[in-house]
């Protein structure tokens, strides 16, 4: 009898509980709906008209996609932002291995934090005003062609973001700097976790650090690896605020990223519609690079 | 685990059904365009009720603002609330803006070509009869012409006027001028090209120009274009006449003249990196002899290197030639959608007849006021380079040689074709040919859509 009632209730509490959990979520899942889903819906619809984004749109089917597809500009855009991805997550990715193994075992006391601070502060700063900050760096008369001049090598200076064959490279240092904190700070975490005594043992095995590293680091951070390599090929494929101010996309189109292109496109050529063709294409982009990393990294969990 | 993959792929689902919801939904966009056609019978009177005009100008630029805060002295009734942006977050906004419900009394505008189609823009022309402004020279008043549907533009309706009527030439530094044995402005361009190369034999930048961002490279561009043809020819292709091109001899030549300089170092090194604060800035420090830019840096020149700066429009290529020269008026006009629209053209009618108001476009604006021709221009002060723009502008006026930018040609040629090309006209990556190809190539990419 007792047993019947608990069990009647607890099952009604189920049910409530089932449906108050919704409830819940329903604040957030609202704005998702409102300020994720329904733009991105929208974007879609848009791609598939040519419109100015005032007048009356007409019907274009795939060819705004087409386009995008073929326009030699356009192609050339798209792979800019792959080469940014060498910049903003292989060497962010690769320098962080290499210093976070350097400082893993200064991680505690005050000198620790200091470098944490210091690796970390390029995260803090607006990245309009780090780009204007190396753009000044950069320019003809800036600090990097000075050191150049002092250390007898006036020969290399150059306007190292007006030039066609510096300017990309220079943008992705530009990115380099700001993402290599993240993914240090993202590594020494890891590290930190990682039981001293795998270490110990491999030593006793006779690995040099060398092997240490393969054996034992490398394995274990696969997941912040995983993360790091994540938030920066996006940072890299969606890159905007650091191209726009250190070269707004010139000189030519050598900078011209598809975030930027996207923004030029809706809101001075006024092409809605091409302009959201190529930001669905840059989503699935995204997500064609993305989704294997989550993989890769995620695989021994499941 | 099967459960978990089927949510998983609800999940999934879910995103796609909205998109092919939305995706069968009908066209975006307006389904009635309001029409800029105003029919209705219009007042030249301000009235006694006190209104608020909303006006929409341009940072970095205070004569609007000088001059609603003299309207709002003289015409109490009258307040304005100034609103102001980057001239390129106008060009961006403007259409939204003034499709919106509380669209701008008086908009500073970019191209109008594209307002003008979606009838965002009212037509001025009964404004036009009931205050006389036929009584203005009609060269003035044409770039603010358009035919109805938007195309081609210098016939038709009117849809603006300007606040101010501004000049290009060339500035030159008086000091630099002496070190390279300039002792009066060029007459002929061969003449120009010879102090060029004295200049740079005398260690001195022959020509302070940016070309980061927007191609600033096109100002000595288009006033070569200018005098190597009939710049009826580039008119014709500003305004979007059938069957005009920029592929002419005109703007061919033009374009070798520019590589030639840019492989004789005429110009920076680093133009490319150099955006047009820093080549104001630089010019101001005597970074260069010339510098291509408009009147409307005469004022703050004048404060900022007195009596050290001069001015002359680009001469032609023989001596004696009539001057041709980019000049365009600021334009602003009034939106279709407008709440106050006859205070609005009383406003601009002000603008050019209003004694006060002349001087204050003179003063702070640095550019010639418009108006009827029989209302003398307010004089700048002797020795400045004001003085010198105010009279550039009035021989301008009397060979009736101002010519639109080409930049204005279309919403986006400049960003997505004279800016990227000239980049790399001047970098050698881009011929001359290929220069003038592309842009025309984009032109008419643009015009077919």
């Amino acid at each position: 009898m007792t047993t019947a009632v608990a069990r009647a209730r607890r099952r009604r509490w189920a049910r409530t509980a089932r449906w108050s959990g919704w409830l819940w979520v329903l604040p957030a899942l609202t704005m998702y709906a409102v300020f994720v889903l329904r733009p991105l819906a929208l974007t879609f619809q848009y791609s598939l008209y040519h419109w100015n984004g005032i007048g009356v749109a007409r019907w274009a089917g795939v060819s705004n996609y087409v386009t995008v597809f073929t326009d030699r500009d356009l192609l050339k855009i798209i792979g800019n932002a792959f080469i940014l991805i060498v910049f903003f997550s292989l060497i962010p990715v690769g320098v962080g291995l290499l210093v976070a193994t350097l400082v893993r075992r200064i991680t505690s006391g005050l000198f620790g934090t200091v470098v944490r601070t210091v690796l970390f502060l390029p995260q803090v700063i607006p990245l309009v005003a780090a780009g204007i900050a190396w753009s000044w760096l950069l320019s003809s008369t800036g600090l990097v062609n000075q050191v150049l001049r002092g250390l007898g090598l006036g020969g290399l200076t150059r306007a190292w973001l007006g030039e066609f064959d510096t300017a990309l490279p220079s943008v992705g240092v530009i990115g380099a700097w700001v993402l290599i904190g993240l993914c240090t700070i993202l590594l020494v975490t890891g590290m930190s976790k990682i039981e001293p005594s795998l270490y110990e043992s491999a030593r006793l095995d006779g690995a040099g650090p060398f092997r240490e590293f393969l054996a034992v680091t490398l394995p274990s951070l696969r997941q912040e690896i995983g993360v790091c390599l994540t938030v920066t090929v996006i940072a890299a494929l969606a890159s905007f605020d650091i191209v726009y101010i250190a070269t707004g996309g010139g000189p030519g189109l050598q900078t011209t990223v598809p975030g930027l292109e996207i923004y030029r496109l809706a809101f001075a050529q006024r092409q809605v519609g091409l302009a959201s063709a190529l930001g669905v294409v840059l989503m699935v982009l995204v997500l064609v690079c993305v989704l294997p990393i989550q993989r890769l990294t995620r695989e021994d969990k499941a | 685990m099967p459960g978990y993959r089927a949510r998983r792929r609800v999940t999934l689902a879910a995103p796609l059904v909205a998109l092919a919801v939305v995706a069968a939904c009908g066209a975006p966009g307006a389904e009635d365009s309001p029409s800029g056609q105003s029919s209705a019978a219009v007042s030249t009177q301000l009235g006694s009720e006190p209104i608020t005009l909303e006006m929409y100008a341009e940072t970095g630029f205070p004569l609007a603002k000088a001059l609603a805060d003299e309207f709002s002295k003289q015409h109490p009734t009258v307040k304005f609330n100034v609103r102001e942006d980057q001239f390129t977050v106008i060009v961006e906004n403007a259409p939204r803006v003034m499709a919106s419900d509380n669209a701008p009394d008086i908009i500073r505008l970019p191209t109008m070509v594209d307002l003008v189609k979606d009838g965002l823009l009212k037509n001025l022309d009964p404004y036009f009869t009931a205050y006389g402004w036929d009584k203005f020279p009609a060269s003035q008043l044409v770039q603010l012409r358009v035919a109805e549907g938007g195309r081609p533009r210098g016939n038709g309706s009117l849809y603006a006027m300007g606040l101010g009527y501004s000049v290009t030439g060339v500035f030159y530094n008086k000091q630099l001028a002496q070190k390279a044995g300039m002792t009066q402005p060029p007459a002929t361009v061969a003449e120009f090209e010879d102090l060029l190369a004295k200049a740079k034999a005398a260690n001195v930048q022959p020509i302070m120009q940016f070309n980061k961002n927007t191609a600033g490279i096109n100002f000595p561009h288009q006033a070569l274009q200018n005098q190597f043809g009939d710049p009826a020819q580039i008119a014709d292709w500003i305004f979007q006449k059938p069957g005009a091109t920029f592929d002419t001899p005109a703007a061919l030549e033009a374009t070798q003249t520019i590589q030639k300089w840019a492989q004789a170092g005429y110009f920076p090194k680093d133009a490319n990196a150099i955006d047009y604060t820093a080549m104001m800035g630089q010019f101001q420090k005597g970074g260069g002899l010339f510098m291509f830019n408009g009147d409307w840096e005469s004022a703050n020149l004048d404060k900022s290197m007195p009596g050290n700066v001069g001015f002359f429009l680009f001469p032609g290529e023989a001596a004696g030639a009539k001057h041709v020269a980019m000049s365009a008026p600021n334009t602003f006009g009034v939106s279709a959608k407008a709440k106050h629209p006859d205070a609005a053209a009383f406003f601009l009618n002000w603008v050019h007849t209003n004694d006060k108001a002349r001087e204050i476009t003179v003063k702070v604006g640095g550019s010639s006021p418009g108006g009827p021709s029989d209302l003398g221009v307010p004089p700048a002060a002797d020795g400045t380079v004001l003085a010198e723009t105010l009279e550039a502008s009035q021989q301008l006026g009397a060979d009736n040689g101002a010519v639109d930018f080409t930049a204005n040609a279309t919403g986006a040629i400049f960003a997505s074709a004279i800016t990227p090309e000239m980049q790399k006209l001047v970098a050698g990556q881009q011929t001359p040919e290929g220069y003038v190809k592309a842009v025309q190539t984009e032109y008419e990419k643009e015009l077919s859509q």
